[in-house]
């Protein structure tokens, strides 16, 4: 699956880097910066999980 | 008589895009024209660029090449409704005197953001010209999106000639803005001769986003500047001439793009603005090699992270100023250079009357290492009682009575 991020929504609050550390970084103000694609089973459900955990809806497949 | 689609998207093989990204025009056509209905073509002669005039020229001074290109590329895509999408207020007038009542003139706010392809589908969709995050993109949505420049060239192209001239505008060097036309196989340093007879350092590249370049023997095309890890973008050069310092025209820059930010995305709003405050401090002899280290390492992370390419543009221009000038950088830090602090004007100013046509840049005469001709200059201060500009002989030849043939 895709990860992507609307850097328009991206509001900082961090959730998606909790759920997809592998796949999402923050940077040193706290938005996110999508690190790699999903490449297995195990990113995909910490992609989707990043995806329902963000409150400004930045993340989507 | 008019092409067909297919034909139409044939000639425009191997054309790029003229806007800044350099996008195969043909593509963009064929990909727009299997978009479900209803479909739109836009003219985009909104240069946010401030060191380039080549498209406001073109509206200004050649709307039926830009007309024509754009008839041609509504035939190719069975558009539903074709657009002109500018903010020079000077071109407005000559568009709408030669455009088709079909055609809708959309005239917007200047802002560097909005040439971007998003914002004009925002615009077109009634809201603000500001860019959205892709995917998708306009022309997966039924929106083709063309620089006139390259609408100009598809005219051409249809009017017999195979290998159109691009439009470069110079600026810097303590010369007005100069316009021309850049044929196959020149070299970035016949262009800057054309520019100025003083020596030249660099240049800052592909308006704010191709970062600085010293090489200048290096063709003028997208594919010469990718080499020498620079890009072409809108063809617009700012020369760094003897008096120019590079600390001080990347402050100038960042700080513009700084500004110019649509301030929506974070990591643009924090990062552009961190890049631009450490350049104006080694600018202004307050900046440590820590802040350089710094500045590198931000630099190294921001591009990709915006809705549109403003904060890429930022971050390849800070990480082009530290390669390739390590060693002036390096004389800028604490106590820093005096000489450097003085103001930079990187706009290619014609707010109030039309440029003079574009200059012929003969890669002959140049190649063979004549003396440059001295370059046109676009002068800002002809007031509008002046003679008007005559008409560029090359276009006019080849370009113009070829289309209404």
């Amino acid at each position: 699956m895709k990860l992507l991020l609307d850097s328009t929504r991206c509001q900082g609050y961090g959730l998606c880097h909790e759920k997809a550390p592998e796949l999402v970084d923050l940077d040193e103000w706290g938005y996110a910066a999508i690190t790699r694609p999903p490449s297995s089973p195990e990113d995909d459900r910490a992609a989707r999980a990043a995806i329902e955990a963000c409150p400004a809806q930045a993340l989507r497949s | 008589m008019t092409p067909s689609p297919s034909e139409i998207i044939e000639l425009a093989a191997g054309l790029r895009g003229r806007g800044g990204a350099g996008f195969p025009t043909a593509t963009k056509l064929a990909s727009v024209r299997r978009a479900a209905a209803p479909r739109t073509v836009v003219a985009n002669g909104e240069e946010g660029e401030p060191g380039s005039l080549k498209d406001r020229w073109l509206l200004r001074e050649r709307p039926e090449l830009v007309l024509e290109g754009l008839r041609l590329a509504a035939v190719a895509i069975e558009a539903d409704r074709s657009v002109v999408y500018f903010s020079d207020q000077a071109a407005e007038q000559s568009v709408i005197r030669l455009a088709p009542p079909t055609v809708e003139i959309i005239r917007v706010a200047p802002r560097y953001v909005a040439g971007e392809e998003t914002s004009i589908v925002r615009v077109l969709d009634g809201g603000p010209a500001l860019p959205l995050a892709k995917p998708p993109r306009p022309y997966e949505q039924g929106v083709l999106v063309l620089n006139v420049e390259s609408l100009a060239r598809l005219a051409r192209r249809a009017a017999g000639e195979s290998d159109p001239p691009l439009l470069a505008t110079l600026t810097g060097g303590g010369r007005p803005a100069t316009l021309h036309e850049v044929h196959p196989g020149t070299t970035l340093r016949a262009l800057t001769e054309a520019h100025t007879p003083d020596p030249v350092r660099g240049v800052l590249a592909g308006g704010l986003f191709g970062g600085f370049l010293t090489t200048l023997d290096v063709e003028v095309s997208h594919d010469g500047l990718a080499a020498a890890g620079s890009a072409l973008g809108c063809g617009a050069f700012r020369v760094l001439g003897p008096d120019d310092c590079p600390v001080a025209v990347a402050a100038a820059a960042l700080d513009y793009l700084a500004g110019q930010s649509a301030q929506q995305c974070g990591a643009c709003i924090r990062g552009t603005d961190a890049l631009s405050a450490t350049v104006a401090a080694l600018r202004a002899g307050t900046a440590t090699a820590a802040d350089l280290d710094l500045l590198a390492t931000r630099a190294s992370r921001l591009p990709g992270r915006g809705a549109c390419g403003l904060p890429d543009a930022a971050a390849r221009l800070a990480t082009s100023l530290l390669t390739v000038f390590p060693a002036v950088v390096r004389r800028h830090l604490i106590p820093g250079c005096e000489a450097c602090r003085l103001p930079v004007d990187l706009h290619a100013t014609s707010t109030s009357a039309p440029p003079q046509p574009a200059r012929r840049l003969d890669q002959h005469t140049t190649s063979t290492s004549a003396p440059p001709q001295p370059a046109r200059h676009l002068d800002q201060h002809t007031t509008p009682t002046s003679p008007p500009p005559r008409p560029a002989r090359d276009l006019d030849q080849h370009a113009i009575e070829g289309v209404r043939a």
